[in-house]
């Protein structure tokens, strides 16, 4: 077994920069360990695999918008305001 | 980041004083401002209040708004002033951790899930590492309950930091300008919101199996 790399990544770590990597807010020496670490961590692609997907999930969930009954006060009082 | 052209057509009609327009912009925004406003004060009928007050407040100065920022940052700001003082009014202190999340160490997950550091082998690698999900679990809309469930329970601060960026689909420096953060805390916010999603979804999956 080689002696563990100095620079190398563990999961732990690995786990708390996912979301530098994926906003790419990662500077580029990062950037590498990070990629390097996944290279030869199946572990870790799934959890990066289920980081994405819970993004993934949520931007299908449908934004939250007005009641029809807020939206009805609302232009009320719009109809005031501008008055 | 100015008034878009899209935004100009809106604006022109917003003066004009054309409801159609305000509908509009309401049906946007309103709910965002809303989650928002529950970062500052205590409870969403005060937020209601606030948000409120603020339509009222765009509506009276959007003569005078000059197009220099986009007009979803002025109303943002006009909102966060707003519910600042109502909040000062309230004598309600906000949690520093809200804004400065660094500030507050937060794992993304459970430290068991790690070999501990002092391992003789694997320091720092997973002892319980993530189960792939099936992907009919995933389409299931229970699914989709528990993710808003999930959403619903986080701090206030990562609470529409993940809805702005992730459901409504905002950039990173529109977040921070609308929540007057810095680009580290942003992320900050929204990694600790999205790592809480993602066990919770990780949970019930597992349950389900």
């Amino acid at each position: 077994m080689t002696a563990p790399n100095v620079q190398a990544l563990s999961c732990q770590e690995l786990v708390e920069l996912v979301t530098d990597y994926l906003e790419e807010a990662l500077p580029s020496e990062e950037r590498e360990r990070f990629e390097r670490h996944l290279a030869e961590c199946g572990n870790c692609q799934v959890y990066l695999a289920q980081m994405r997907t819970t993004i993934e999930l949520t931007g299908e969930l449908t934004p939250e918008s007005l009641t029809p009954d807020a939206e009805r006060e609302l232009l009320e009082a719009f109809r005031g305001w501008r008055a | 980041m100015e008034t878009s052209p899209g935004e100009s057509q809106l604006l022109k009609a917003l003066r004009a004083r054309e409801e159609a327009a305000f509908a509009t912009l309401a049906r946007e925004y309103h709910a965002s401002l809303l989650r928002v406003a529950q970062i500052y004060v205590s409870s969403r009928a005060i937020g209601e209040e606030v948000v409120q007050e603020t339509w009222e407040a765009v509506l009276k100065g959007i003569d005078r708004f000059e197009g220099r920022s986009s007009l979803k940052t002025w109303i943002f700001s006009i909102l966060a002033n707003k519910a600042k003082t109502r909040a000062r009014r309230e004598r309600r202190t906000i949690p520093f951790s809200e804004f400065e999340p660094t500030r507050v160490p937060e794992a993304a997950l459970e430290p068991e899930r790690f070999r501990s550091a002092d391992d003789p082998r694997w320091p720092g690698h997973w002892a319980i590492p993530p189960e792939a999900w099936p992907e009919d679990k995933l389409l299931a809309s229970e699914t989709r309950q528990k993710l808003s469930q999930a959403i619903e329970t986080l701090p206030p601060t990562q609470r529409a930091v993940i809805s702005l960026r992730d459901i409504e689909g905002w950039s990173a420096e529109e977040v921070c300008n609308a929540l007057d953060l810095t680009e580290t805390n942003q992320r900050v916010l929204l990694h600790r919101a999205r790592s809480k999603v993602r066990t919770a979804l990780e949970g019930y999956i597992g349950e389900e199996r």
